[in-house]
């Protein structure tokens, strides 16, 4: 097409002196070869007997494959990615809202830990105030059995010793009107014994 | 048949399988025609059973085809903008066909259905035409402005326009000359190289000590001829995206 006949005729020998410098001795036969082979000199990509040809199957096989590629293969694969990042993006948007409900979840159990936590100190304090009141209250029934039991014992202490007391008067005068009797030989009345007791008792 | 093998341009000759004529005209089916096929099949066949799971997660052919759609998908929308969009279809369909040609075209014996000016100018005038027809068909006569870049002061206007209405013009060729250069010139190098191996390797064992070299530098070629497979694929598509950008938005430059 943009091929001058003198322009490929200098591509050929080009081509066959390159190919001269490769194998020397070849040369004619390839030659030969060449000539007979297409029937014509020109270097084979500007042979234009070709051209009609290839234009003709670059139409069929390109626009075959424009056709497979535009109505099959492209619509397939951007539905593949299109497809991907709508999972892609579904799966992020679930993520997140498992995150915001795990983070409530977390919140909820936080909250309701420290209102355990406040209830349990409630419960704590007060069964500790009652046992206190509690043991007050044994305390102070303990100690007011122990006063009774002491001022029982102490009046019963003051009794006993009132009573040995008057028996030691009594104990007193009789010694003393038997060792009146022993010393003296006779008899002293008991008002006098008793009044000498009461006496030297002070 | 031994001169057949270190020839460099014959791997680029163009050989009627199933002879077609329709009113005179050579419509054969031909080797390039079979890699043509090829480049369909494999290229498309890829896409969709890597794609035939629709897994969630993908596995690693699925990503690829993933990988290769949303690469397309930035570059056209770096490129064109978001109103680009509707020519992906026509992008990713450029790229994928272009690189599975340019791939298949590294096999050893197989055809570089890229490697035929013809097929790259036609590629190059279905982008153009496209450019065309869509600016003309959306925005009129002011698909002109293409050509009118602002701020330009008004005394450099007409040169201006002149060499970018030359710019524009040589557009198809610049952009089917790129890629059709780039894969004729590496494999001719690759057979060159490789013709060195096996000549030497004919001249005894001095021959074949010899014949290490050229044999590293076809290996190290190989390596950078899959690179150019993958960045003129990578360039054609991105030009185009560019292209297409003039046709979506034709005044802003």
């Amino acid at each position: 097409m943009f091929v001058t006949a003198a322009y490929a005729q200098s591509t050929t020998t080009e081509g066959a002196e390159t190919h001269d410098a490769a194998a020397g001795e070849v040369h004619t036969e390839t030659g030969v070869a060449h000539e007979g082979g297409h029937g014509s000199g020109v270097f084979p990509p500007f042979d234009s007997s070709t051209f009609a040809s290839q234009l003709l199957w670059l139409a069929i096989s390109f626009g075959l494959f424009y056709l497979l590629m535009s109505k099959v293969v492209m619509p397939r694969i951007g539905g593949i990615l299109e497809t991907r990042s709508d999972t892609i993006a579904r799966d992020l948007d679930d993520a997140s809202r498992s995150k915001a409900e795990a983070d409530a979840a977390i919140a909820a159990y936080e909250q309701e830990l420290a209102a355990a936590r406040a209830r349990g100190n409630a419960i704590a304090s007060t069964a500790r105030e009652a046992a206190k009141t509690k043991a007050a209250a044994d305390r102070s029934a303990v100690e007011a059995s122990l006063n009774d039991k002491i001022s029982a014992a102490e009046a019963r202490i003051a009794g006993i010793k009132a009573t040995a007391l008057a028996d030691v008067g009594a104990i007193a005068e009789e010694t003393a009107s038997a060792v009146v009797e022993q010393l003296i030989g006779g008899k002293v009345s008991k008002a006098e014994i008793a009044t000498a007791v009461k006496a030297s008792a002070k | 048949m031994a001169g057949d093998k270190v020839d460099p341009t014959h791997q680029f000759m163009v050989n009627k399988i199933i002879p077609i004529e329709i009113g005179g005209v050579d419509f054969s089916f031909t080797n390039a025609s079979l890699f043509m096929v090829a480049t369909l099949v494999v290229a498309a066949g890829f896409l969709y059973f890597t794609t035939s799971k629709r897994s969630l997660v993908p596995g690693r052919m699925q990503s690829v085809s993933e990988m290769s759609y949303e690469f397309i998908a930035s570059m056209l929308r770096e490129g064109a903008g978001s109103s680009g969009m509707k020519f992906f279809p026509m992008v990713f369909s450029l790229f994928m066909f272009i690189l599975t040609a340019n791939m298949i075209g590294m096999v050893p014996y197989f055809f570089t259905v890229t490697s035929q000016i013809i097929v790259t100018f036609a590629l190059a005038l279905f982008v153009i035409g496209t450019v065309l027809v869509y600016g003309f068909y959306k925005h009129g006569l002011g698909f002109l402005n293409v050509f009118v870049p602002s701020g330009v002061p008004g005394i450099l206007l007409p040169l201006v326009v002149s060499i970018e209405i030359i710019s524009f013009l040589s557009r198809p060729i610049s952009l089917s000359v790129r890629l059709f250069a780039n894969m004729l010139a590496g494999h001719i190098t690759l057979k060159v190289f490789a013709g060195f191996v096996a000549s030497l390797g004919t001249l005894g064992a001095l021959g074949i000590g010899g014949a290490v070299l050229p044999l590293i530098m076809t290996v190290a070629l190989t390596g950078l001829e899959f690179l150019v497979a993958f960045l003129q694929a990578y360039v054609f598509a991105v030009l185009t995206c560019m292209y297409l950008n003039d046709a979506v938005h034709p005044g802003g430059h």
